[in-house]
């Protein structure tokens, strides 16, 4: 069992106290990506587990076994970094052959598990190359192939996709992900980009100062975040200021400062009636228009103002005026249907409408 | 007409520059072979490759004040190659552990190792001469050999430390991470990829030694005569004799530069960056 285990982690730089009492876990055969941004903790998490950052309080446990304050080379890990980190003076091969033959494997072994990884990742050609010779999306497959041919029992990725375009980005995301399905281990991945967070991981841990904001499934992350954080760092969100009016189970009602009431769901933390707080509105979770009409009848129906309008190519991007609101809307359709100052009727899903804290520690306001 | 002024304006600074540099070698060359040479004779007026003979010591006369230069140049050799040994074997770890490890004060003491050349020289080893006649080892060789390992220390473990420095860490993460120990790591993975700019920072450390001669002349005098020596003392009165000599000296230094270059050149094919 290839358990990852963090107990009250405490990571200080200096006087700058960059974990404080981190717990995780990471199942076995399970990737977890951390994701937040730049500053929240996610790589220091990183290197205390793969043995270069020292902690100063806390536990890791690998495997059962506790891995605290035992140098790198013996923590059974597989290491990616963001910029490939390839030896330039060795073909792939070597690279590859490298940490085999550290363990005195015999040759004939090494050449068979070197063509296997090769294969893989799809390199098999590229075995006599050196790094220079290769394409960055190239490298980062041969890194990826170095860090599993050991078979470690972690495999600890850091922004690995960060230096690639965008178009590369997306192909090696799901490149990962079957390589990840296919191999069973035990994976942390740490990235800033939250749609390789969701095609990828079985869960996400998102970060910010340290601390953890949430983690669950992909779906529960974005679909019922716990805090304004989470809410606003996943997809776009647009965020109405308001108070709890009535609150029945989790369902709950925000009335706005203009009186308009949204019908949503309380996730995370209990709200109680008459606290402050948010309706963290999706753009694709707004109906517009003749659209409107198919949503479940009653709740959520306003007339909104159309504000601005931008085509992307994929879709029509609007600003709507909702009261004293801006709230984006999405639809995808190649001609523009609503005019600039056109009032038009709106369904917002109710079922799709998180009501958070307007706090950003994501603890309850008092 | 704008082409053709830029054209000869280009052109007479390419004849400036080639004079400035090949200028005062033409000159040499042209003392070493001289037997007479007056002004305002704009060539030497008689040749005779006499002086390169003596220096050689290929032939033996008193008449022309020219002595063989081969133990001077031995004892130069002898004493630029140990000094390279032990520089080197002091600035690579040095140079390693301050570019890798957060030392404490670690900018203070790169930056003490710049000192020797931050004051006049003469004062500095005009002191360091009393102590060592102290301590006996005034005109001794390992006397010497210590002032050129100063000397070179100062270039050998800032070069050295600016191609560790060089070098990503990830580079030695990635090893450890696949089980190489940190010894391991930095000798097959850090070491070699360093060892164009070692290499460089050894050369330096040669030359310096090669030329080195305000230390050796207060240190050495009057017992070790190295070919810097050599060459000051006959300046004075016999210009031929040390043309030859400066000549000889250029020689290594000229070679060195080359093999750099074709060096440095592999190393960014190599792939540093």
């Amino acid at each position: 069992m290839a358990e990852l285990v963090l107990k009250d982690l405490v990571i200080k730089y200096g006087k700058v106290t960059a974990l404080d009492g981190l717990n995780l876990t990471v199942k076995d055969g399970e990737l977890v990506t951390l994701l937040g941004p730049s500053g929240c903790g996610k790589t220091t998490t990183l290197r205390s587990v793969s043995g270069f950052l020292p902690v100063q309080e806390g536990d890791i446990f690998l495997n059962g076994k506790r891995i605290t304050d035992i140098a790198p080379e013996k923590r059974g890990i597989g290491l990616v970094f963001q910029n490939y980190a390839l030896w330039p003076h060795m073909t792939v091969f070597k690279n590859l052959a490298f940490g085999l033959e550290l363990r005195k494997m015999p040759a004939e072994e090494i050449k068979r598990k070197v063509a296997a990884v090769l294969s893989l990742v799809k390199m098999e050609e590229f075995a006599d190359r050196f790094p220079r010779q290769l394409s960055g999306g190239q490298q980062q497959r041969v890194a990826l192939a170095r860090a599993i041919i050991l078979e470690p029992d972690i495999l600890l990725l850091d922004e690995p996709l960060s230096n690639l375009d965008a178009l590369l980005r997306e192909q090696m995301r799901f490149e990962i992900a079957a390589i990840h399905s296919r191999l069973g281990i035990t994976t942390m991945y740490v990235t800033h980009d939250q749609t390789e967070a969701m095609v990828i991981s079985d869960r996400i841990v998102v970060m910010r100062n340290g601390r953890v904001m949430q983690e669950g499934k992909p779906e529960d992350i974005y679909m019922r975040p716990q805090n304004k954080f989470v809410a606003g760092f996943m997809g776009t969100t647009c965020f109405v200021k308001g108070v709890v009016a009535q609150l029945d189970g989790e369902r709950c009602v925000l009335r706005t400062d203009d009186g308009i009431e949204l019908y949503g769901i309380a996730t995370g933390t209990e709200l109680s009636v008459g606290q402050k707080a948010l309706a963290a509105i999706r753009p694709e979770y707004i109906l517009l228009g003749s659209r409107a009409a198919t949503g479940s009848a009653g709740v959520n129906r306003f007339r909104a103002q159309v504000d601005r309008s931008n085509f992307t190519g994929e879709l029509f991007d609007y600003q709507l005026r909702l009261g004293n609101n801006f709230i984006r809307a999405k639809e995808y359709e190649a001609k523009k249907v609503y005019e600039l100052g056109q009032t038009i009727d709106i369904k917002i899903d109710e079922e799709r409408l998180p009501i958070v804290y307007d706090t950003d520690s994501g603890a309850a306001a008092v | 007409m704008n082409r053709i002024l830029k054209k000869s304006a280009e052109l007479a600074l390419l004849v400036l520059v080639f004079l400035i540099v090949i200028g005062p070698m033409v000159s040499l060359f042209l003392w070493s072979i001289a037997q007479k040479w007056y002004w305002p004779h704009p060539l030497p007026q008689t040749i005779t490759f006499d002086y390169w003979a003596q220096a050689l010591g290929l032939k033996t006369s008193l008449a022309i004040g020219a002595v063989s230069i081969v133990s001077a140049f031995t004892l130069s050799l002898l004493i630029a190659v140990s000094t390279v040994v032990i520089a080197m074997a002091i600035a690579v770890p040095a140079g390693y552990a301050l570019a890798k490890y957060k030392i404490p004060f670690g900018t203070i003491v790169l930056f003490l190792f710049l000192l020797p050349n931050a004051f006049p020289q003469q004062p500095i080893f005009v002191n360091i001469l009393q102590i060592f006649t102290r301590i006996g080892l005034a005109g001794t060789v390992p006397g010497v050999m210590l002032i050129h390992i100063l000397v070179g220390l100062v270039y050998g473990v800032w070069i050295t430390n600016a191609t560790f420095r060089s070098i990503p860490p990830s580079m030695e993460e990635a090893a450890r991470s696949v089980g190489a120990t940190a010894f391991k790591a930095f000798y097959k993975i850090s070491l070699p990829l360093a060892a164009p700019g070692l290499f460089s920072s050894a050369v330096f450390v040669f030359l310096t030694s090669l030329d080195e001669f305000t230390g050796t002349f207060f240190i050495g005098l009057p017992f070790i005569n190295t070919l810097p020596l050599t060459l000051y003392s006959s300046s004075g009165y016999n210009m031929q004799f040390a043309s030859v000599i400066a000549l000889i000296l250029l020689v290594p230094s000229v070679l060195f530069m080359l093999l750099i270059q074709k060096v440095l050149k592999a190393e960014y094919v190599g792939g540093m960056g």
